[in-house]
């Protein structure tokens, strides 16, 4: 037999250097964007400096940034500032509000530089732009998993029709050592780190909810940016650490309303720092509670067709928040009013002819 | 986790496709050999079976099948021959492995235990309502992620563990026949619960399942005109785990799948079958909108119920569509009638 045909060449994943931008919040300091540098430096980076603005956040050199610090918050967005949360890490989204760029690639600046089980080192952000770049299939469950990654295909039983997917609006990566664990967790199993890797990147499936960290996220901001308001937490507000969570339900919600998909698993960051359980405790103490009502709220939601659009979508969900979870807590009547000005901020700092029209595949599917 | 298995609450079911199962048997020997094995010969194979000393077995041919069933009008052909052994089977769970599959072995050589990894999955709970980002948290090491309601947190039992290939990976014709080279050599180390309402396609060749919960809907009904002994040439086992999600969905239990994996070996001509037809292939963009569609009444409990309902609507939805639904249709009524029988023989 003739000798086997030789591999395809592994295809080179375009940097995207002038279509993304990397959104960092921070408190304390940007060491950690040194690991990064071979590759983070394309790329130009949005900070979003939270607590005191009066302290210089030192950013290494050669990096090309913009830094926001919550005076700049206040004078750009003027009354509608109170949407963006102070004193906690929700702050980021004004970052996705001010990017003028295509992709946004989000990480926390406890985060390093992973290795994989080979030793060599993960480029984050590559495996992400591979992930938003090639479709989802969050139609059927492909059991080899993403059937768009090398070496892999869709399994016998896909169906042809269904082989297309959806255009991909989040990748959703994961972390090494210290895993995203609540505080109960955290109290239980102060020792466990996360070491299993697991080489897989996976459409989660349309009607199916998870819990989003901000920790690795990327996605697509021409696609799903409106709908990544990571709400009201911190200083003066009854809860923390479910900015991302909360951003997670709304858009998956609305992701599967307008035919997107959501991917979850690679690439992998190394995840150094274990925040203060008790601390912690305090900030989710109410989400503990609230998420057991909130996660049947998001499940059962439903949109109209006439809600073709991020924003419209967005606006139609904050309805429903105010008429079903303001019961639970008055927190979600702000939480409501929040949403709409997040939306009416961030359509007066991205007008464009087009602020209407993001309709996906013709007409959006009312579920 | 690693759960003590009991040997008696386990079934080994294989059907023999091929006269020597020698390799396969010998391949498996010191995973295999603390279990039953009920061995089905393809009713369709004519020489004998060489079966290997030393196995706790019970076999079964066509003249035995005939004895215990009688004629039916259930096609046990090919791969469809296993499910008489799931009706046979009196034990808790049963697990089948197709007969071109050795196991897989870990980078020092040692071989994985895929039984010991179906246990694992089928004896620790599944989590269908909402995705846990960290896959199975019942895992060593891994655990609920933040975010993940506490009243969900118990999970519902596993019903069926669907395991993965290495090197041949369960590809249709198509594709087999456009990458004949490709193989499958990424070991992805998890189990997932596959989500409530989603629906996938359940592969035959590395399976187990609690045994009275779904048997009744892990069923032979679907048979192409051109079926053929290449697994690529039948979705009798997609068509039943479809039916096997729904009932599972229906009555809160999960699906896992993902590990164990298996070392897939596969003959034959990709080409050569899609030459005959592109019959299973058309047939599917029907099959899975109908059974992402179905919805069954609270009132059904049991799997028996609710597989005779779905049955009522292929016949009604999909009948008319292709005469090879009819047939499934009257299949499944059938399946279930024998199940019933077989049980109540038990009881």
């Amino acid at each position: 037999m003739a000798g086997a045909p030789s591999p395809p060449s592994v295809p080179i994943t375009p940097l995207l250097k002038d279509e993304l931008d990397i959104v960092i919040p921070t408190i304390r300091n940007l060491d950690f964007l040194e690991m990064w540098r071979p590759f983070f430096q394309p790329y130009h980076l949005i900070i979003v400096q939270d607590g005191d603005p009066s302290k210089t956040i030192n950013v290494p050199e050669g990096f090309d940034y913009e830094l926001y610090n919550r005076n700049d918050i206040n004078r750009i967005l003027g009354p509608k500032a109170a949407c963006i949360s102070f004193k906690d890490s929700a702050c980021r989204c004004f970052g996705y509000m001010v990017s003028k760029k295509k992709y946004i690639y989000t990480i926390d600046d406890d985060c390093f530089v992973a290795k994989d089980p080979s030793g060599k080192q993960i480029n984050a952000l590559e495996q992400h732009v591979k992930n938003l770049l090639s479709p989802s299939t969050p139609f059927f469950f492909n059991t080899l998993y993403d059937p768009f990654r090398e070496g892999a295909d869709f399994v016998r039983g896909y169906p042809f029709s269904l082989r297309q997917g959806a255009p991909t609006a989040v990748s959703h990566g994961l972390w090494l050592n210290i895993p995203d664990y609540d505080a109960p967790t955290q109290l239980v199993k102060p020792l466990e780190r996360n070491t299993r890797y697991v080489d897989a990147v996976l459409t989660i499936p349309k009607g199916t909810l998870f819990p989003m960290c901000g920790m690795n996220l990327a996605f697509n901001r021409e696609l799903i940016g409106p709908a990544m308001y990571f709400g009201l937490m911190g200083d003066g507000q009854p809860i923390g650490r479910y900015d991302d969570m909360w951003a997670g339900w709304c858009i998956k919600v609305i992701c599967d309303h307008l035919g997107l998909g959501v991917k979850t698993g690679l690439p992998y960051i190394w995840h150094s720092k274990a925040s203060n359980p008790f601390v912690n405790l305090k900030k989710e103490y109410n989400g503990i509670f609230w998420q057991e009502e909130l996660i049947p709220f998001f499940q059962s939601a439903t949109l109209t067709k006439e809600s073709n659009t991020v924003q419209k979508c967005y606006i139609e969900l904050s309805k429903q928040v105010k008429d079903k979870l303001g019961k639970v807590d008055p927190y979600f009547n702000k939480l409501a009013d929040a949403m709409v000005t997040w939306i009416e901020a961030w359509d007066e700092l991205n007008p464009s002819p087009n602020a209407d029209a993001v309709v996906v595949n013709g007409t959006a599917k009312a579920k | 986790m690693f759960f003590e298995i009991c040997d008696n609450e386990v079934d080994i079911v294989i059907a023999a496709l091929k006269p020597d199962i020698t390799t396969f048997l010998e391949g498996w020997r010191p995973i295999f050999s603390r279990f039953h094995l009920i061995i089905i010969k393809d009713p369709d194979l004519e020489a004998d079976l060489e079966i290997p000393t030393g196995f706790d077995h019970q076999l079964y041919t066509k003249s035995d099948m005939e004895k215990i069933i009688g004629s039916s009008p259930i096609n046990f052909s090919g791969h469809s021959c296993r499910y008489f052994g799931y009706l046979i089977s009196t034990k808790k769970y049963i697990i089948s492995i197709d007969d071109d599959c050795l196991p897989v072995k870990d980078v020092r050589g040692n071989l994985i235990n895929a039984i010991e990894q179906h246990m694992t999955n089928l004896k620790t709970p599944a989590t269908p309502f909402y995705f846990n980002t960290l896959y199975d948290p019942f895992q060593k090491g891994s655990d609920f992620v933040r975010g993940y309601p506490f009243s969900l947190r118990c999970g519902v039992e596993c019903v069926i563990s669907s395991g993965l290939w290495l090197n041949f990976a369960d590809y249709d014709a198509p594709t087999q026949a456009v990458k004949p080279h490709e193989r499958n050599s990424r070991y992805v180390d998890a189990v997932i619960t596959v989500p409530l309402r989603a629906m996938m396609p359940v592969s035959g060749i590395n399976f187990g399942f609690r045994r009275e919960v779904v048997g009744p809907a892990l069923l032979p009904a679907l048979h192409l005109k051109t079926a053929g002994k290449q697994r690529w040439e039948a979705l009798e086992d997609i068509w039943s785990g479809l039916c096997a999600k729904v009932v599972c969905d229906h009555l809160k239990f999960g699906v896992k799948t993902g590990l164990p994996y298996v070392w897939r070996n596969a003959s034959g001509n990709a080409w050569e079958s899609l030459k005959r037809d592109w019959e299973g292939v058309k047939l599917m963009e029907e099959i899975v909108p109908f059974f992402q569609s179905v919805k069954l009444p609270k009132t059904m409990i049991i799997a028996e119920d609710c597989v005779l309902q779905i049955a009522t609507l292929v016949r009604e939805r999909l009948g008319p569509v292709d005469q090879v639904f009819m047939l499934a249709a009257d299949a499944m009524e059938e399946w279930v009638k024998l199940w019933k029988t077989f049980e109540s023989e038990r009881n």
